[in-house]
């Protein structure tokens, strides 16, 4: 993992935590206001949150979405339950592996480590977005020509890194793409295609962006 | 005859080339459905409860706070769980479903909470609070397999001989009598498969039928488990398995959670999506067990062994035999005429353990491998020498010939790509700069085998050919390698060909291990092609207006969408003609196709050589794996493009196993310590270095129809002997226990 991913992770972890301290903490007032109002043996616990519920808008892949989520959703399992763009998946759920992988304003980030309710007016694009007009983006041309993936699962998340990657800095070398791409796991270990397949999109940089 | 592959090689356009993934498109876009993606209406969510003991008694489960959760439906634990039907004799897996109190590993699955959403689902389970009363686990495996002990017991592991091992001439006069020898105890740790995606099961009921959802190596096998755990006839349990997210072995078992999200989808009577966190998948759906190896070998003083002994001793749960077959490829990987091998267990109190990739190869060549090098050293003979010298010539187990075997071959191509005459075999004496350098290697080798398989091929007005397989495609390929074997055997453009597997409607296949997918299924493939070609051939020969007409049937062969004969390329016609004009709906061929007797006239298997080189890093001591090379003979290779990846990926499982990855357990507490993709290492983008494989151009008419040997399994053994080995060259320190750490090495 390099060191910028991981600044950058510890970033969206520190963010990620902070709001769900808040929400609970909200939560947990607002429970116990409710259990001493009601002096009810249930809620002796007092520790039972009440569902939250949060309206947020965003676009994803273009489109507006103005979407009710339970405060407690993370952004990977909003795209994946709520949205059905399951092309995003859930490999750890703790951001160590990268299959969760889309970009918000442009960015990668892992979206399994943060809450759907963060991204008021944000633009999300997932592996479902990249593809133009029925015409492949050319990272996704190039996974294919390279065989960048085998049983395919951590690919979507692979891919999103990898179009994020040309627009980051990142050496020349191989072995600086491969390091750029650590945070992305595949255990089938396609590995080195996946590498010669950003390599190739790279050296021929032409519409590779978004 | 219609185009067999194989024999005529120019008809071949697609098998044995390097073909793009006809599931490539839909994997790259994020189309393909995996387990958890189906799209099903009225869904609601479960999350399981694990154990946080490793032995004990349940006493208590205080559901309270999670039930008033909103959204929680209902919460099933032992104390309410349906009773499962005691008539019925479950195949596969000794499964743990919330039948009793009792606790039997870490992380066993002891209730699951359902819910509307799988955020209320996974926050009651966390609510509900778990009394036990614990007793203190046993899990270690050493304090019942030390080297002690291992020596003192072999006589009583010899008593399991006609169980699990081999035995040949007289070991202990041989060992006694040899000129140069080995003695040592080798081990491999417990590992975890960790498969992309996660276990994961949608469960959905309608009346006594039952639909799956499940992301597993093993339709039928599945579907078959279920059945006989609710006592309710196969033909009523359906399993889609589409796209499985990599499995190596731990998916083709059936394990609880499969059983248990069906019997919560009964209780609230709607379909229930099951999927495991990572940490839950440590402990109840199986992994690599830890071994201890002894070897023994002796040499005469030319290098020619003259005895061999292989203990292996795994650990295993209370409710489960397991053995990991680590001996098995000893008696047949070197000629000796003296050999004697065993496989025994140690039940502990941990989840049972189950195949990974090349189950028992994968420990066992660690072990050997590294002494035959330990050998080579002792008698002062290059590695790849002493393995010459040892060559079999024929099965040394059976004494069948083989069917082929190019290990020779393998040695040479794989050394002269690695620069192997280049090595000074002294110890320490290499350097990269201020690096120690070891250049290390070991032989592999992984049986062929084949099961009875049925495939069913239909070819439609518009020229298309829908092939169907149950089967499964696990990243291997499958659905490429099918495609390419049909389109090359009807004669069709691979575009013009729909490949559907994963469902257990679907004709019957083996389950996705052993490396048998492509000669089981490919035969099948091929031969249900062929029979319905041979249908419209016998169709356009009776039919006065083809071209055909009253030729004979041997005569013809099938390319470019049509049937041609094979003496005047345009004397023939199009499918779609034939079709069209006889006014056929669809023309079907089914097949089953299944080995015959070529196992008792060859020893079949494939074999390989890989080479290994290491850095040591002189200030950290840290390992690297800088570079590395696999010959293999693997007889017919399909797809050049997926089976250089899959052997990529073998090697890796390889470098992972030698490295970096161990499943490591509190021997206090007995629970698992790094379950998680953070603490438990498995090789990242940057840990592989330039892999380089190659394939021996091997032909074998004796193993199945397509030649394909198969190689999803080879591809990882040897390969942690090889970096062993070569950690031993760069350091001198030769270690003999999995995996090669910093401090190890200092």
């Amino acid at each position: 993992m390099t060191y910028k991913i991981s600044r950058r992770r510890f970033g969206q972890l520190a963010i990620a935590t902070s709001a769900l301290a808040a929400l609970y903490e909200y939560n947990f007032a607002k429970s116990n206001i409710q259990a001493l109002a009601k002096q009810s043996p249930a809620w002796q616990g007092g520790n039972i949150p009440k569902l939250t519920k949060v309206n947020v808008n965003f676009q994803v892949n273009g489109t507006k979405q103005a979407v009710e989520v339970d405060s407690r959703m993370s952004l990977l399992d909003c795209l994946r339950e709520k949205l059905k763009l399951t092309g995003s998946k859930k490999g750890c759920d703790h951001g160590q592996c990268g299959a969760c992988t889309v970009m918000v304003n442009g960015r990668r980030i892992n979206s399994c480590l943060t809450f759907a309710c963060m991204h008021e007016g944000d633009e999300i694009t997932t592996i479902e977005g990249l593809a133009k007009d029925g015409n492949l983006h050319p990272m996704q041309e190039a996974f294919i020509a390279h065989d960048g993936f085998q049983c395919g699962y951590c690919t979507p998340g692979q891919i999103m890194s990898a179009v994020a990657l040309l627009s980051e800095t990142c050496g020349k070398q191989d072995s600086d793409v491969a390091e750029c791409m650590s945070g992305n796991i595949c255990r089938c270990a396609a590995y080195p295609n996946i590498v010669a397949a950003i390599q190739e999109v790279r050296k021929g940089k032409v519409n590779a962006s978004l | 005859m219609a185009g067999k592959i194989g024999e005529s090689e120019q008809s071949a356009k697609y098998v044995g080339k390097a073909v793009n993934r006809v599931d490539g498109h839909s994997k790259v876009t994020g189309a393909a459905t995996y387990a958890a993606e189906h799209k099903i209406d009225d869904l609601v969510y479960a999350a399981l409860i694990q154990s946080t003991i490793a032995k004990g008694t349940i006493t208590k489960m205080d559901t309270s706070e999670a039930e008033r959760l909103p959204g929680v439906k209902v919460i099933i634990t032992p104390f309410n769980a349906p009773r499962l039907s005691s008539k019925s004799t479950p195949s596969g897996r000794s499964l743990l479903l919330l039948q009793d109190k009792q606790v039997q590993h870490d992380r066993q699955n002891i209730g699951l909470v359902i819910a509307d959403t799988w955020e209320s689902a996974s926050h009651a389970a966390s609510l509900v609070k778990v009394s036990y009363k614990q007793t203190e686990p046993q899990v270690e495996i050493e304090k019942h397999a030390t080297y002690e002990k291992l020596k003192s017991t072999t006589s009583e592991i010899g008593k399991q001989i006609s169980a699990a091992g081999h035995k040949r001439g007289d070991f202990s006069q041989a060992f006694a009598s040899g000129a140069h020898k080995v003695d040592q105890i080798y081990s491999t740790p417990m590992e975890s498969h960790n498969p992309m995606e996660p276990f994961a099961v949608i469960a959905s009921w309608e009346g006594e039928h039952l639909t799956l959802y499940d992301t597993t190596q093993a339709v039928f096998a599945t579907r078959k488990t279920v059945a006989e755990h609710f006592d309710i006839p196969e033909s009523h349990v359906r399993i889609i398995s589409p796209f499985v997210g990599g499995g190596f072995g731990s998916k083709l078992s059936t394990w609880s959670h499969v059983i248990l999200a069906a019997m919560a989808a009964r209780k609230v009577n709607l379909p229930v999506k099951l999927v495991l966190s990572r940490a839950q998948m440590y402990g109840p759906v199986g992994f690599r067990p830890k071994t201890i190896q002894r070897i023994l070998l002796a040499a005469d003083k030319n290098g020619k062994l003259t005895a061999i002994r292989h203990d292996n001793i795994n650990e295993t749960s209370h409710f489960e035999d397991y053995v990991e077959a680590s001996t098995h490829t000893t008696s047949r990987m070197y000629a000796c005429p003296n050999l004697i091998t065993s496989q025994n267990q140690v039940a502990l109190d941990i989840g049972t353990p189950t195949w990974m990739r090349a189950p028992g190869e994968a420990p066992g060549s660690f072990a050997l491998e590294s002494a035959m090098d330990e050998l080579a050293y002792e008698l002062g003979l290059d590695p790849i020498e002493l393995r010459v010298r040892n060559y079999p010539e024929k099965d040394p187990e059976s004494g069948l010939p083989w069917s082929s075997n190019s290990l020779r071959e393998c040695y040479k191509v794989g050394a002269e790509k690695f620069g192997w005459h280049k090595r000074n075999p002294e110890p320490k004496s290499m350097r990269a700069g201020k690096d120690l350098l070891g250049w290390g290697m070991a032989a592999a080798t992984y049986p062929t085998y084949r099961m009875a398989a049925n495939a069913q091929v239909t070819i439609l007005p518009s020229g298309e050919a829908l092939v169907q397989a149950g089967s499964q495609d696990i990243g291997t390929g499958t659905y490429t390698i099918m495609s390419q074997v049909a389109a090359d055997t009807l004669g069709l453009p691979i575009e013009k060909i729909k490949f559907e597997l994963g469902d257990s409607t679907l004709p019957r296949t083996p389950l996705s291990g052993g490396s048998m997918t492509a000669a089981s299924v490919g035969s099948a493939v091929q031969l249900a092609c062929q029979t319905a070609l041979n249908s419209l051939i016998k169709t356009a020969i009776a039919d006065q207006v083809s071209p055909l007409y009253q030729a004979k049937a041997e005569s013809i062969v099938a390319r470019d969408e049509g049937l041609y004969l094979s003496s005047d390329s345009k004397k023939g016609e199009r499918l779609t003609d034939i079709i069209k004009r006889n006014k056929l709906k669809q023309v079907v061929g089914k097949a089953e196709s299944k080995p015959g007797n070529e196992d008792e006239k060859y020893s079949m298997h494939s074999y390989g050589a890989i080479f290994a080189e290491v850095k040591i890093d002189s200030d950290l001591v840290r390992p690297k794996l800088t570079r590395m090379v696999g010959a293999y003979g693997a007889g017919k290779i399909l797809n050049l493009k997926t089976a250089r990846n899959q052997m990529f990926g073998g090697m890796t499982f390889g470098i992972g196993m030698a490295l970096m990855e161990h499943t490591l357990i509190d021997p206090k507490l007995g629970r698992i310590m790094n379950a998680d993709l953070a603490e438990y290492h498995l090789p990242v983008n940057l840990d592989v270095p330039n892999l380089d494989v190659i394939f021996i151009d091997e032909h074998d008419p004796h193993i199945n129809p397509l030649g394909a040997k198969g190689i999803g399994e080879i591809s990882i053994t040897g390969v942690a002997a090889a970096i062993a080995n070569a950690v031993y060259h760069a350091t001198g320190k030769r270690i003999r226990d999995l995996p090669i750490t910093i401090d190890k090495i200092m």
